[in-house]
């Protein structure tokens, strides 16, 4: 071998070996998701912070909704588990931060939790010792989807309060347009169309009086909030027993249905769905003219760290820069999404105009307040609200179901 | 002589344990570490309290308790366990009654009978989920086809999964267009080993079919039948796929498609909608299925053997 063989292979050996001391010298930190489909969003969002970071790389890693609460406990009871961990909020947050796998997170590690609302913040602390394990990623607004092309074809105007929509609705089905997309073929969505329908009736006194221990759910007004549901039915589809939300989603995207009652989470789906759709999200009819719009809203969950991550150091500064504005204009930029931050500027008209209803929204009451301790609001409402829709249970007894079963672990409910 | 034998035998002896054992571990270990350790560690967690996903303290029997006799808890286990009853009342009806019929059908090798083995086998090889959703699809109650057919008839859509009265019996419909081959296969090969003789000397005694398939064939099939009946039985209670991917993990609508199997999961694992992760309930409900399932596959395996000796 020639000398200048030997000092090429030298040269190329040495910065080899550089290079890879440099690389060794960053810090590869996972995060986990269930959101799969964000996957080129976050990507884009991980390599700014890595352009500001230079030793710091994420890996985005996806899991199956369905299973994501098994594989993440599954993984964190052993120790393993990603470094940053997409959480939902509330109870199901709480069960994890109980068993002690989420790092509690302060303004001296993550000084941008500054940036986060009050209510936001409820939906990420753990009650017992008040701190917050969960940084809040995003709003959700449940409300009522109104496809404009259909309604200016058939001559129509948007309803804004329930006498206008069943009059509506009623003139949409004599055209042989379904007025609601909705069925109730899909458990978690049941629970929202009951939240969006019912709170414009119930109103922030009853959320008082609820959580204060005044009232219960057998309180007149949640009865007669959930017999208005009951009227909807002529209004929704043939066999809407069985119609599920995907198929909702479709007969409103095909223009076959002229309202579907939803959440500002598939804003974007739709518009991929169907780039050329001339939609509008309004919140659900009121009860009465003059009353204050009231969609639905609460917070869908937020970024935790690992209290066993080995680099718990570069996963409490991704955490902290996912609670800038920076990353929160991107964020709702990217995937539609509203996010809590404060001073976010949202570009996009239609979500411009849903964090506008956020201002006067009621609160998801069942996910807000009662999904903590077994059973959930969520499981006995889901179980319920089908047979009351097929008239096997009244709206009364669907209240003292949910009460009842709530009162095993709800004090203010017990003996009630 | 002797201890030369004896010399000459232990090293044979060592050499013969050490290659059934070696040959042995690897089956061994995986049942121990996949089957035993886990049903071990569900009767352990049984007996804990899962404050958070952790076991916080010992509570003795209270989560079986709860299951059992508290509300709604209760309510769930026992609606559950009805729907796992009438799974297998009505397939051992539905399924091994047309089974045993088919396979009668099948045993008098009429013309096409072959053809006729394979299309009934046909969709057991297919998996439950694609059953599930196949079947999903068929009834759906605007674009299935069967809607689509009745509409052709006049009658309107049929909420077949969404009602409470016809979502049970839809599942357990594409069940038995699932399983229908194997109870036919089953039986058939149970007919197959009837000697020629005996049939040939109950036709020449002037049996018809009814009397054949009812005094001869059914009597003679017997441990085909235990075997169907132990399986119908485990599969019965141990029925998950199917209603899962059709009805999803509330066993919806209202719980009227509910099975154990379901309930265990939602409970030990929670899903995303409605929260809370119970591993100690879900271990009780795991451990009482166990129970239950293997207790009653003992009782009616030993009436079923004496049944066939008795025939």
């Amino acid at each position: 071998m020639s000398r200048r063989r030997i000092g090429l292979a030298l040269a190329s050996a040495s910065f080899a070996w550089g290079f890879a001391s440099s690389v060794a010298r960053a810090t590869d930190i996972s995060f986990w998701t269930w959101r799969q489909e964000d996957k080129a969003a976050y990507n884009e969002l991980f390599a700014d912070f890595t352009k500001a970071n230079p030793d710091i790389h994420v890996k985005f890693e996806s899991f199956p909704d369905e299973n994501y609460p098994t594989i993440v406990s599954t993984a964190l009871a052993g120790g393993k588990g990603g470094d940053v961990i997409h959480t939902h909020a509330y109870g199901w947050l709480e069960q994890f931060v109980k068993a002690g796998y989420f790092e509690p997170l302060d303004m001296a590690a993550v000084p941008s939790l500054a940036n986060q609302p009050a209510d936001a913040l409820v939906s990420g602390t753990y009650r017992a010792d008040k701190k917050v394990y969960s940084l809040p990623f995003a709003s959700q607004t449940l409300g009522l989807f109104i496809n404009k092309d259909v309604f200016a074809n058939a001559g129509l105007t948007p309803p804004i309060t329930w006498d206008e929509f069943v009059t509506v609705s009623k003139a949409l089905k004599e055209k042989g347009i379904y007025p609601l997309a909705n069925g109730m073929g899909t458990s978690w969505f049941n629970e929202m169309f009951v939240a969006i329908f019912t709170n414009p009736f119930l109103g922030q006194d009853f959320v008082s009086d609820l959580t204060s221990g005044k009232t219960t759910f057998k309180d007149p007004r949640y009865v007669a909030a959930l017999s208005k549901l009951l009227e909807l039915r002529p209004y929704m589809p043939d066999g809407f027993e069985g119609i599920d939300y995907d198929t909702a989603g479709q007969l409103f995207l095909s223009g076959k249905a002229a309202m579907l009652a939803g959440g500002s989470f598939d804003i974007a789906t739709y518009r991929s769905q169907n780039p050329a759709i001339n939609m509008d999200f309004v919140a659900p009819p009121m009860a009465k003219p003059g009353d204050t719009p009231q969609a639905t809203k609460f917070f869908d969950g937020g970024y935790a760290v690992n209290s066993k991550s080995a680099n718990k150091e570069a996963a409490l500064k991704l955490v902290n820069w996912m609670g800038t504005k920076e990353f929160g204009d991107k964020f709702s930029a990217l995937l539609g999404n509203i996010s809590p931050i404060k001073g976010v500027v949202i570009k996009d008209e239609l979500l411009s105009h849903v964090a506008k209803l956020n201002d006067t929204a009621m609160p998801h009451i069942n996910v807000v307040y009662f999904r903590f301790e077994k059973p959930t609001g969520s499981e006995l409402l889901q179980g319920d609200i089908t047979k009351m829709m097929s008239g096997s249970i009244t709206p009364d007894q669907l209240a003292a179901d949910l009460t009842d079963g709530l009162a095993k672990w709800y004090k203010p409910f017990q003996g009630k | 002589m002797t201890d030369g034998w004896r010399h000459a035998g232990r090293p044979f002896v060592w050499r013969r344990s050490l290659w059934i054992s070696a040959l042995l571990t690897p089956a061994l270990v995986v049942m121990v570490l996949f089957v035993l350790w886990p049903v071990l560690s569900a009767f352990r967690f049984a007996f804990y309290d899962f404050n958070g996903l952790r076991p916080s303290g010992f509570i003795g029997l209270e989560n079986f308790r709860q299951v059992l006799f508290e509300k709604p808890y209760s309510d769930w286990t026992y609606n559950a366990l009805k729907h796992n009853v009438i799974a297998f009342l009505a397939l051992m009806l539905f399924e091994n009654g047309t089974a045993f019929l088919i396979a009668f059908a099948l045993l008098k090798a009429l013309p096409g009978h072959r053809i006729h083995q394979v299309i009934v086998f046909l969709p057991v090889v297919l998996s439950a989920v694609i059953v599930g959703f196949l079947w999903r699809l068929f009834l759906h109650p605007l674009f299935g086809l069967v809607n689509q057919l009745l509409g052709l008839v006049g009658i309107g859509a049929i909420p077949w999964l969404g009602n409470e009265n016809t979502a049970l019996g839809s599942i357990l419909f594409a069940n038995v267009w699932h399983w229908l081959g194997f109870p036919t296969l089953v039986l058939l090969a149970g007919m197959q080993r009837i000697s020629k003789d005996v049939l040939e000397a109950a036709r020449l005694d002037g049996a018809g079919d009814y009397a054949l398939m009812t005094k001869i064939v059914w009597p003679l099939i017997a441990p085909s039948v235990t075997i169907v009946t132990i399986l119908t039985f485990i599969g019965s209670f141990n029925w998950f796929e199917i209603p899962y991917v059709m009805a999803g993990l509330t066993g919806s609508p209202g719980g009227s498609t509910d099975v154990l199997g379901l309930y265990f999961y939602r409970t030990a694992f929670g899903s995303t909608t409605t929260g809370i992760q119970d591993f100690g309930q879900g271990s009780a409900l795991a451990v009482l299925m166990f129970v239950f399932v293997a207790g009653v596959t003992a009782i009616a395996l030993r009436y079923l053997r004496r049944r066939e000796i008795e025939q």
